[in-house]
């Protein structure tokens, strides 16, 4: 009688199964760490590029046509300036925005309509913000190629991501402190800016830091408005003409002289620190007071 | 009847009034929120339409001068060439694709593998380090991977092919795809995440090994949000600037080799905004009409990422 179940055969089939998962699994694991390799190897070139370039000068002088001149001082105080515009023009818009369509905004076509819209705007590359920076900040409002045209600018780009934040943290408010607010007697607006809005301001502010890293890196719609990347002045107010790290940056990339890419480099760190800084005050609001109701 | 508490009176009646005054006062606030909350809701759409129509209107004043049909079957992109130049969207178009093919070839089965092993393998706590750590990737600005597939890529390649140009259509394609993995990897883990438990559970009760509970039932299952990831990281590339602006160089060629120097959609923009090409001149309107071309091209792969995750959702 043949035997319903070979034991034999089964392992022997069972071990190549096994086996296979087993390297497959290490080979996924492998793909997982390639990314953090590549992340090491990057800032590890970087820096040991920069290191010899990195000092007080650096960050105190302007830019140079001779590499050891050469320093970032523009750059770090341009980007602090393009903050001051994007911060409060992309938070008032977004948390508006977020407001609306979480508390006031009906279920209806008009509602899924602004919905669908941001997340699309999310999709838009940013140079194609470059373009309509371009046409209505620059030219068509005159605005020239000054602080308020490109904060306009990065601020229409990150604008999607504050919202989806601001959104996402409203949601997180518990109903029973709105039924509560109102049980109180409390109106609807009341209820939305010293109940909802306090709870949910660690996830908002830690979504919009991340977006506002996100304006401080970009270049692309920068190029297109045509920022300087050459300024040994400091702009004085909104309407002046500026530039930021990533312009200069791209700049020093793209200059001949060899010691130029080791300038890059050493922009490249300041650049990182000021990214990692802002990221690390994100983490720490989440952590800090993200209540769990 | 009146009370008095000190200098002042107060009667119901006063009580009444001072409360009605303070009410409509609070309703008028009441009416306004929801319509200033409104006003800035609406500048999203605003921002839509704004693009829209600067893309439109500009790239209609470039067909004017130059005609769509040559823009479109021309395999020749040379503004700067004589008089009238030669404006062939094609190379811009070959170039794009290119890069993006070689970044989806580096992104998609890494993004892909480490989707698979953070959602079946890893233990809760790896994937709490892990996880965070992979998507600082996505963070660091492009301008620093622009200059690292310079600097640093292209050199290691030309070790291994001796005939790679200094500026290439590979580099920056490789670079692109290890900055598009994190995205691939987080959207893809959270469609297999949402796989329940119990389908997991029923095919390893069946004796299952992890690997064909990933691969053929988990895989399988998560595949509509799996493929929208694929159709936003190739959005995402095609509309990637600095990179290719950097290290991919400035010759619109219609090929299709890596090793050569290629010019894609996005890099002829930045190429334009960055000389000096005056204001009015048919190759400043150009950047319109290539804009719009990879408006086109990023919209419809946004759509279709939409539409493949709505329509085809497993619900369970």
């Amino acid at each position: 009688m043949e035997k319903l179940i070979d034991k034999q055969r089964v392992v022997q089939h069972m071990n190549g199964r096994l086996l296979r998962n087993n390297v497959l699994k290490f080979l996924f694991f492998l793909a997982t760490l390639f990314g953090l390799i590549v992340l090491v190897v990057l800032l590890y070139r970087i820096f040991t590029q920069a290191i010899g370039w990195l000092n007080m000068d650096f960050l105190n002088n302007f830019p140079s046509r001779r590499p050891e001149n050469a320093g970032i001082k523009a750059g770090l105080v341009g980007s602090l300036w393009l903050m001051v515009i994007v911060a409060p023009v992309s938070l008032i818009l977004g948390v508006g925005t977020a407001i609306y369509l979480e508390e006031y905004a009906k279920k209806n076509r008009f509602t899924d309509f602004i919905q669908t819209n941001i997340s699309n705007l999310a999709g838009v590359p940013s140079i194609v913000f470059g373009l309509l920076g371009l046409t209505l900040f620059v030219r068509e409002l005159n605005l020239g190629r000054s602080i308020l045209a490109a904060g306009l600018t990065m601020s229409l780009l990150v604008l999607p991501v504050i919202v989806v934040a601001a959104q996402e943290a409203l949601r997180a408010v518990p109903n029973q402190l709105r039924e509560a607010s109102y049980g109180m007697g409390a109106t609807k607006w009341q209820t939305i800016y010293r109940i909802v809005l306090p709870a949910a301001i660690p996830g908002i502010l830690t979504g919009s830091i991340l977006a506002l890293s996100r304006a401080i890196g970009e270049t692309a719609p920068l190029v297109v408005l045509g920022i300087p990347t050459f300024l040994a002045y400091l702009p004085r107010g909104i309407l002046d003409t500026f530039t930021v790290m990533p312009m200069q940056i791209y700049n020093w990339t793209s200059r001949p002289q060899a010691d130029f890419q080791n300038v890059a480099a050493a922009g490249i760190v300041v650049l990182l620190v000021v990214l990692i800084f802002m990221n690390s005050i994100a983490i720490f609001i989440r952590n800090k007071f993200q209540k769990r109701y | 009847m009146a009370m008095t508490d000190g200098n002042r009176s107060y009667s119901v009646r006063d009580m009444i009034k001072e409360n009605k005054k303070k009410q409509s006062g609070q309703q008028f606030v009441e009416w306004l929120m929801p319509k200033l909350l409104l006003l800035t809701a609406t500048i999203s759409i605003l921002t839509t339409i704004g693009i829209l129509f600067t893309l439109l209107f500009e790239t209609f004043i470039f067909f004017e001068r130059v005609s769509i049909v040559e823009f479109l079957t021309s395999k020749e992109w040379l503004p700067w060439d004589g008089k009238t130049g030669s404006f062939g969207v094609a190379p811009l178009v070959t170039g794009t694709l290119l890069t993006t093919a070689i970044a989806m070839v580096v992104a998609i089965p890494i993004g892909l593998a480490s989707a698979i092993y953070l959602s079946e393998y890893a233990s809760e706590k790896a994937r709490k380090v892990l996880k965070p750590i992979l998507e600082v990737l996505a963070g660091i600005p492009t301008i620093v991977y622009g200059f690292f597939a310079l600097t640093f890529v292209t050199p290691l390649l030309q070790k291994i092919i001796p005939n790679l140009g200094i500026f290439n259509a590979l580099s920056p394609g490789i670079v692109m795809g290890i900055m598009i993995i994190p995205m691939v990897a987080s959207l893809s883990e959270d469609a297999m995440s949402s796989v329940p438990n119990s389908i997991r559970e029923g095919a390893l009760g069946l004796g299952s090994t992890k690997l064909e509970v990933a691969l053929k039932v988990v895989l399988p299952a998560a595949t509509s949000g799996i493929a929208a990831s694929f159709m936003l990281a190739i959005s995402r590339a095609v509309g990637e600037t600095m990179i290719v602006a950097v290290a991919g160089g400035s010759s619109p060629v219609f090929t299709f080799d890596v090793t050569k120097s290629i010019q894609t959609l996005t890099a002829y923009i930045v190429q334009v905004t960055t000389g000096d090409a005056g204001y009015g001149t048919t190759v400043y309107y150009s950047i319109y009409a290539v804009g719009m071309t990879l408006f086109v091209f990023t919209l419809a792969m946004n759509l279709l990422a939409q539409y493949i995750s709505r329509r085809f959702r497993e619900e369970y």
